[in-house]
């Protein structure tokens, strides 16, 4: 027998969804604005973040009327404590989509620096990790999920080698520092987005299985570091 | 065995005729702690906790086996005389029910009269530690000769649990203590209970979901006369481990 509670649960679930795939698009319509040097792309985001907002709010108004109305518990109330958590994740995930369309328009209104190789690649991996993140919470799957954390490392690894290799560039082009640092701006959006992707799958972990796995590398690190140092 | 353990329940089994309705229950009661019974009805829940105090073998037909240890001590052993255990183990049930005709003052003190004590001074004493610990003092200390019946319903309950703590048990049962009552009474019982937990053991029957997650610290889920989950009270309301329980608690029982 299905509860009402279950009808309200599934509507909450997609208007969700719905955030989610504007997201995507504000993150699509940042990074291939970037790309072909497209203003107008870049211009899309402002419009696609000013609905994630409308919807961040009535996604938490939702949460809480179910909370008041329904006492939930067990799996239903690790579903909307995660969703709570997800809405600001994505939320934030617009708010970084803002930041790299702001980037981008300074980015391509300069004089050209140089072909971009990584950021490209970075844009790839991170799309595919928001598009994993969001998916594993749709199909409430598990693998996918923690398929997610596997990838924070690639995106992180590559924020790094941008960084590194920008910072390498500008020790033999001063005139391009300005370039350059959007450059790494965009590069640390890119890896907040990867960030907030990671948070997406492990509410869903935790949604679905009631287990915290945040900061779970790193309390294995300090083990290690700790079990090295006796 | 735990230290702290006050009550231990080692395959309890209970029958009403040929009608087994506890199916061979084991666990662990700590000191100072409140435990929530829940499951549907007829779960067989209440039938435990009256096996608890030997109140079970009082209904007509009934019978129990297993052995329920109250601080080491098997209650089902053939000396023991089961209302020397009702004394050490009190319970307090669905409805108020305080003696009809007797005033606040004697319902509170019924049970030390009946265990001998007729020192004035010291029933007056226990009257007045028995309400206030039952946070009814402040509302009857000037009617204490009105009768029991003649307050609220929530006052009445509060008057039941004075009477059980007046001969100061080890452990508390109460079975669906707030099912009658309005909000704030039960509001109040709840607070009480928290206060409570630093004298007795509280096991409590409750069909309330918020209220066993309010108020417990262990949560024991019942279903056909079997135990199917006990844990911590937290870990149960938000990730139980058994798909029965987490059926149930969400409401997607039948």
């Amino acid at each position: 027998m299905e509860r009402h509670f279950d009808t309200s649960l599934r509507e909450l679930k997609e208007q969700l969804v719905v955030m989610a795939s504007w997201v995507e698009r504000a993150i699509e319509e940042a990074t291939q604005g970037l790309q072909l040097s497209s203003l107008e792309r870049l211009e899309n985001v402002y419009e696609l973040e000013k609905k994630i907002n409308q919807s961040h709010m009535s996604v938490d108004s939702a949460c809480l009327k179910l909370l008041a109305l329904q006492q939930p518990l067990a799996t239903d109330l690790r579903l909307i404590f995660a969703i709570i958590k997800i809405n600001t994740d994505l939320e934030r995930m617009g708010d970084q989509a803002v930041n790299i369309s702001r980037n981008a328009r300074e980015y391509i209104q300069a004089p050209p620096m140089k072909p971009l190789i990584d950021l490209p690649i970075m844009f790839q991996e991170v799309r595919q990790m928001v598009g994993v993140a969001l998916d594993s919470f749709v199909k409430s799957n598990e693998n996918l999920a923690r398929d997610v954390l596997q990838r924070d490392d690639r995106v992180d690894a590559l924020k790094n080698k941008i960084f590194k290799d920008t910072l390498e560039h500008l020790k033999t082009h001063a005139d391009q520092i300005e370039q350059g640092l959007t450059l790494i701006l965009i590069a640390r959006n890119l890896e907040r987005i990867g960030d907030h992707s990671t948070n997406i799958a492990e509410d869903v972990i935790f949604a679905l299985t009631g287990e915290d796995v945040r900061h779970a590398s790193q309390a294995a690190t300090i083990k290690n570091v700790l079990k090295s140092s006796s | 065995m735990n230290p702290n353990s006050i009550l231990e329940v080692k395959d309890l089994h209970a029958w009403f005729g040929s009608i087994e309705v506890v199916k061979g229950i084991s666990m662990v009661a700590l000191e100072h702690t409140v435990t929530a019974m829940i499951g549907p009805s007829g779960c067989g829940k209440s039938t435990f906790i009256r096996c608890l105090n030997r109140l079970h073998e009082e209904s007509p037909g009934a019978r129990a086996t297993g052995q329920v240890l109250l601080e080491n001590r098997d209650i089902y052993e053939k000396k023991v005389d089961p209302v020397s255990i009702r004394r050490r183990v009190g319970m307090v049930f669905q409805k108020p029910n305080p003696f009809p005709s007797m005033s606040i003052f004697d319902n509170v003190v019924a049970g030390l009269r009946l265990a001998g004590v007729r020192r004035s001074s010291t029933l007056k004493e226990i009257v007045e530690h028995s309400l206030q610990a039952a946070a009814l003092w402040d509302e009857v200390k000037d009617k204490l000769h009105a009768l029991g019946t003649s307050l609220s319903g929530g006052q009445q309950q509060r008057l039941c649990i004075a009477r059980a703590l007046a001969v100061e048990p080890k452990v508390l049962l109460m079975d669906e203590p707030t099912s009658a009552l309005d909000p704030i009474s039960t509001g109040k019982i709840e607070e009480l209970l928290t206060e409570l937990r630093k004298k007795v053991t509280v096991i409590i029957v409750t069909h309330n979901m918020q209220q066993a997650a309010r108020i417990s610290d262990q949560t024991a889920f019942f279903l056909s006369g079997e135990l199917i989950e006990f844990g911590e009270t937290s870990q149960v309301f938000t990730a139980p481990k058994k798909e029965q329980t987490e059926r149930y608690i969400t409401g997607r029982f039948g």
